[in-house]
């Protein structure tokens, strides 16, 4: 346990990041060897298969693109809530004709959130892979009918609670978690789902720190607690990124806001410039603030970028990039294609080191990242992200814009 | 209210506590890797599973913990593999220059 909280301590810094990766490995390779010499296990076959198969799935998926990590990072969230549903139903039925109502309160709960998060990270990495459409799919009282589905999986559950011998509406239960699961997501756009991925990241957490409950284990319930721990701090930090209200959040109440955006006021000068002028004013800048999105992950551009990036620190020119915490999506995603692009880290800064500089910059690269620049955000009141804190491109002295036409 | 459900309450607050203070100093720059790496973290429920499993008690558990090993040990392989990855590649820029 102290060896997993070490981790996540060292990953507090870039430097000493990896050294928490091996804590967490050690830690976790000493409990599994721990159980596997448990007195209570009796048959081997089984576990030995099962250990093979999650190998052969999980090396495959540790080896994945980077641009794929968003989707990656879902699946994962949908098995480890698969596992933790799992074992909770397994246990139900081992202790069945003897489950206490208290027992019955913590498995019911594990089990109902271990299969809402099951099926909601298997619909966003099916939307992060465009297997599912991206755009948000939405028809009139849809609250209403997720809510009415929620709240028929917890009346289940309290029958179950007082009528633990009702086994038959057990997989009920599961079912209607199952198809809870699929409806909170299905409403909400690619853009949003930074805040998705930390929220089904804490959510999973929180069904495997149940399951520790449930099985008093108390290794479990610490893991389970700092997963959902952090899924939930990354989901407040998005929320503010965002300017978005947490129960508006937690609602999956997404989709609402999505009016168009309303003209845009632009007082400067807008002129389209060939590559070849871009070239020149970028050449004869002194500062050059990069803001990346979403789109040069779409692009697969970094390697571009980290071409420019090399062509203009050559010539002198300072260039740094500016990040906003939504960018991309997944929390730190653009980070992470730029550092795979070998851009080094210090460069990288975050929105509230950037903004202050803005107006000392030459010129400011906005590259697919449209909505965390636009400053809309702060002057229109009929915009849908009004009030997002945005990067503050227009304070630099020329912006340029790539995006897709 | 049994004591063990008191003492795993007072594991989760503490945990919780620990888990807050700790994450919120991680830089934004990692928080890619964190939830992977929490993640790889979270798949420590392989335990509870190879247990049920190896208990054999019943056709389903034994299937249940299965599904739930092979799911839970490919986020504690892939995880780690990615984390790791990742993190290889967050570099300073002096280290690279000439």
């Amino acid at each position: 346990m102290a060896l997993f909280i070490l981790a996540l301590k060292w990953l507090s810094s870039p430097a000493s990041a990896r050294h928490g990766v091996l804590a967490g490995e050690i830690g976790a390779a000493l409990a599994v060897v721990a159980t596997l010499c448990n007195y209570e296990i009796i048959e081997y076959k089984w576990i030995v298969v099962a250990l093979v198969v999650g190998a052969v799935v999980g090396i495959p998926l540790g080896l994945v693109h980077m641009t794929a990590v968003p989707q990656r990072t879902a699946l994962s969230h949908a098995f480890g809530a698969l596992a933790a549903a799992m074992i909770g139903i397994a246990e139900y039925y081992v202790r069945l004709p003897h489950v206490s109502k208290f027992d019955m309160v913590e498995i019911a709960l594990e089990v109902i959130i271990g299969s809402l998060t099951f099926t909601g990270s298997l619909i966003a990495a099916g939307k992060l892979q465009e297997v599912l459409p991206q755009r948000p799919i939405t028809y009139k009282g849809q609250n209403f009918v997720s809510l009415s589905v929620l709240a028929a999986a917890v009346l289940i559950a309290l029958w179950l609670v007082f009528h633990p011998e009702y086994s038959r509406l057990f997989p009920v239960m599961v079912g209607v978690a199952l198809i809870f699961g699929v409806l909170l997501v299905t409403p909400i756009g690619g853009a949003d789902m930074p805040t998705v991925i930390s929220l089904l990241n804490s959510y999973a957490g929180l069904s495997a720190a149940l399951l520790g409950f449930v099985l008093n284990n108390k290794v479990l319930v610490v893991a389970g607690a700092l997963d959902g721990s952090s899924g939930f701090i990354l989901s407040v930090i998005m929320c503010k990124a965002m300017n978005r209200s947490f129960t508006n959040v937690m609602f999956g109440a997404f989709g609402q806001v999505q009016v168009s955006a309303g003209a845009e006021k632009e007082e400067r000068t807008v002129r389209s410039a060939t590559a070849e002028e871009a070239a020149s004013i970028l050449g004869n800048a002194n500062t050059v603030v990069i803001v990346p999105g979403y789109g040069m992950a779409v692009a697969q551009a970094q390697h571009k970028v980290r071409e420019l990036y090399d062509a203009l620190t050559k010539r002198g020119v300072d260039v740094k990039f500016g990040i906003h915490p939504v960018a991309g999506r997944m929390p730190g995603h653009m980070n992470v294609l730029l550092a795979e692009a070998d851009i080094p880290y210090d460069k990288l800064m975050d929105m509230d080191a950037i903004n202050p500089e803005f107006p000392q910059t030459d010129v400011a690269l906005v590259i697919g990242a449209n909505d965390v620049t636009n400053p809309a955000a702060k002057t229109d009141q009929g915009s849908p992200i009004y009030g997002m804190p945005i990067l503050e491109v227009d304070k630099s002295r020329t912006v340029m814009v790539i995006k897709e036409v | 209210m049994t004591s063990s459900f008191m003492s795993s309450l007072y594991v989760f607050v503490l945990a919780g506590f620990i888990g807050f203070e700790v994450i919120r100093r991680v830089s934004p720059l990692l928080h890619t890797p964190l939830m992977s790496l929490t993640n790889a973290l979270d798949a420590i429920v392989v335990v509870a599973a190879i247990i049920i499993t190896g208990r054999s008690e019943s056709m389903l558990s034994t299937v249940l913990g299965a599904v739930a090993i092979a799911a839970s040990f490919s986020n504690m392989v892939g995880g780690f593999l990615i984390t790791d990855r990742m993190l290889r590649m967050f570099k300073l820029s002096r280290t690279k220059k000439p």
